[in-house]
């Protein structure tokens, strides 16, 4: 199954000097495969929506009027190629943007049912409902305990030693990363490989027990096999949460996710399931991105 | 057809082999001209270390001689032995002694009282005060010889120097030579440098005080412009809105490191001594001074420490959902504070090495005692070796070396404190 989702990748760097516009095949079983594993719709309830959402950074617009729902328990992909406002509005979505000087945010994001940037809503608590993986591991420098039991201790989250052990045991094992680790809890966390890294820092956000997890371009510095385990990962964590994910490569978002956005130019192209925006997309635009025409 | 190919391949060898030997020589005349300067820095640290060593060494040692004296019961009164006139009954003695009696006052005396510290009456004072049974024995005391007499010892002054550019007579010269014939000489290590304040006999003057000023004025300085240069360098670079206010801040500090020490110095003297009444020539002062100026350089090199910090641990922290509070001083403070040390130890190094301020808030003055308090007048090693310097007695000269080569170990001390620190903080990285 694997394997050819792999080959999918040359299907695509073929189809980019392929003369025919067409979705290559292994993309398209990929992503059905995605979107439809036991053959009902896996889609959740809706967890987030976003309306009208303008992203300025100082007098540049950065995002136009985005609308958008996103399902809980699902994985959403935000492709596009880069600058299009991916990143930007994925960053939206636990005010991360707030820490960058002359940034403003227009339009509403609602978080079951409740708007994100309303005065009343304290951005600390909103990041520790919604947590997030940067494209580069950023470990902290401490040991990979103190990684993970960063979140539980600044929140409050555990009473005791004992508990708070747990818990650290508990999302190791969720991160898929227990094993190679466990005899070495207190060596630092920046001394593992990188995809060890970058599940270090998946286990660190799942601590908290967020209800989403915001992941931005969290392969693009990891090698094939690490990317393999983060988008198993990925797929197990779906169960219990709302996750988002910006990705450069098609194949990745057709492998992982079910529903798949794609932005250009900081607009909002087209959003649908990501079978359908992979076999069958209603914008040219779509389609010239996913088969390499640009970007 | 390939021939022609050959031949263009060959030239454009020749021409790419021709450039390449420039490039060589380019680089090896590059790495000459290094070598050259690195030759130059080094060769002027030699020559100034050469000669503070080549003076000083000499003060590291020093002579005493050993004095048979009689208590003579007629001349002291045992109610009030400080009263006697120790150095004249010494200098009779040691005169009748080489059968040359019945000169009170006169100049032999006079030339034989200049063989000997002054610390000879003080000990004899103090010996006859402890145990008045004393008076009527005769007792050895084993007192420094005086500085000129020490010169002598030193082979820095000979019987050859011209008379008028030493101060020992031909008479004085013999007695030493008989004295050390006669085994009572003895060099030893001049413990007294280090254990004693200033004094106006520079066989006695000693860098303790000075040691002691520096280093209460030291803390002072360190107790507050560590505190308040890192805060105020955290707040401007994390936390302070970047607007023209920050920026006009900025600037002003980053103005405020390049003026001349001596303005600070001033304006201690007007606002700490002048209007505050803080007492003059005290550690107090000496410290609020220097911490005024090591404030710039601490909060500059703070801010340019914590920006080294990746942003991507900001990140990391902020979307844990760390505030920002939290996010400065769990993460970015303590990976910058290898940084900030270094910084700060550099800063208040050279705080310590500062002069001109110390001159305008009485800290030249002489001052023998030793503080044992920051509200206490003393001097400070800087003012100490523009004292000596100054001074007109020929062996304060080489114990301004000896308190140069005190002062510089203090700052190798320092810098190599700074770097060890930055090595250990930094292997967490």
């Amino acid at each position: 199954m694997k394997q050819t989702i792999y080959r999918s990748q040359d299907g695509l760097e073929g189809g980019a000097s392929a003369p025919a516009a067409e979705v290559p095949a292994e993309l398209a079983a990929a992503a059905q495969a995605a979107t439809d594993p036991k053959g009902a719709a896996p889609v959740g309830p809706t967890k987030i929506s976003a309306r009208d959402v303008s992203v300025f950074y100082g007098e540049k617009q950065a995002l136009f009027d985005i609308s958008l729902d996103i399902p809980d328990k699902t994985v959403t992909s935000l492709i596009g190629p880069s600058g299009c406002g991916k990143s930007t509005f994925l960053r939206t979505m636990n005010r991360m943007n707030d820490t960058i000087a002359g940034a403003r945010v227009t339009g509403r994001i609602d978080m079951d049912g409740e708007d994100i940037n309303a005065r009343s809503l304290d951005p600390v608590l909103l990041r520790a409902r919604v947590g997030m993986v940067f494209q580069k591991p950023n470990p902290f420098p401490k040991s990979i305990f103190e990684n993970v039991a960063y979140g539980p201790r600044i929140h409050g989250l555990t009473r005791s030693k004992a508990e708070l052990a747990e818990v650290v045991e508990e999302s190791l094992r969720r991160a898929g990363l227990w094993e190679e680790v466990a005899d070495r809890l207190h060596s630092p966390g920046t001394g593992l490989s990188g995809g060890q890294q970058q599940r270090l820092v998946i286990a660190r956000a799942i601590a908290v027990n967020p209800e989403v997890i915001l992941m931005d371009e969290p392969c693009s510095a990891l090698d094939p096999i690490a990317t393999a385990k983060i988008e198993e990962l990925i797929d197990e964590l779906r169960e219990r949460y709302c996750i988002v994910i910006v990705t450069h490569s098609m194949a990745q978002a057709a492998r992982v996710s079910q529903r798949t956005a794609f932005f250009h130019m900081g607009r909002l192209i087209e959003t649908g399931d990501t079978e359908e925006i992979f076999t069958n997309p209603r914008e040219r635009r779509t389609l010239d991105y996913i088969t390499g025409r640009f970007g | 057809m390939t021939e022609t190919r050959d031949a263009m391949t060959a030239t454009r060898l020749d021409r790419l082999r021709g450039g390449l030997k420039r490039r060589y020589a380019r680089e090896a005349r590059f790495r000459l001209y290094g070598i050259l300067a690195i030759g130059v820095a080094v060769a002027f640290l030699a020559l100034l270390l050469g000669r503070i060593i080549d003076q000083g060494h000499t003060a590291f040692y020093a002579h005493d001689v050993s004095v048979p004296v009689y208590l003579d019961p007629a001349e002291i009164d045992p109610a009030y032995p400080q009263g006697t006139n120790f150095e004249q009954m010494v200098a009779q003695q040691q005169l009748a002694s080489r059968g040359l009696e019945g000169d009170a006052a006169g100049p032999l005396a006079a030339e034989m009282r200049g063989l000997f510290s002054s610390e000879l009456k003080f000990e004899i004072a103090r010996r006859v005060a402890e145990d008045p049974s004393l008076i009527g024995q005769t007792v050895t005391f084993d007192v420094p010889v005086s500085d000129e007499a020490d010169l002598y010892f030193k082979d820095e002054i000979s019987i050859d120097t011209p008379p008028e550019q030493r101060r020992l007579t031909n008479q004085q010269i013999g007695w030493l030579d008989q004295l050390e014939d006669d085994g009572n000489v003895r060099a030893h290590f001049n413990s007294r440098l280090f254990t004693s304040g200033d004094s106006t006999e520079p066989e006695l003057a000693g860098v303790l005080g000075a040691v002691i000023g520096s280093a209460l004025m030291l803390m002072v300085t360190a107790f507050l412009a560590l505190p308040i240069g890192v805060a105020a360098a955290v707040y401007l670079e994390e936390f302070a809105p970047r607007n023209r206010l920050s920026a006009l801040i900025e600037v002003n500090i980053n103005n405020l490191a390049a003026v001349p020490s001596i303005v600070y110095g001033l304006l201690g003297l007007a606002l700490f001594i002048n209007w505050m009444h803080l007492p003059r020539s005290s550690p107090l002062v000496g410290g609020l001074v220097l911490a005024l100026m090591a404030l710039p350089t601490i909060i500059i090199a703070t801010r340019s420490s914590l920006k080294a910090v990746p942003p991507s641990i900001r990140e990391a922290a902020l979307a844990m959902g760390a505030s920002r509070t939290q996010t400065v001083f769990q993460h970015v403070l303590p990976l910058a504070l290898p940084g900030v040390m270094t910084g700060a130890i550099i800063s208040l190094a050279h705080a310590l090495g500062e002069t001109a301020p110390l001159l305008l808030i009485g800290m030249v003055s002489f001052i023998p005692g030793i503080a044992s308090s920051i509200t206490e007048p003393t001097g400070a090693l800087p003012s100490l070796i523009y004292i000596w310097e100054n001074a007109s007695e020929r062996s304060f000269h080489e114990r301004t070396a000896a308190a140069i080569m005190v002062l510089l170990t203090f700052m190798i001390v320092m810098n190599a404190a700074a770097i060890l620190l930055r090595r250990h903080f930094e292997r967490r990285w």
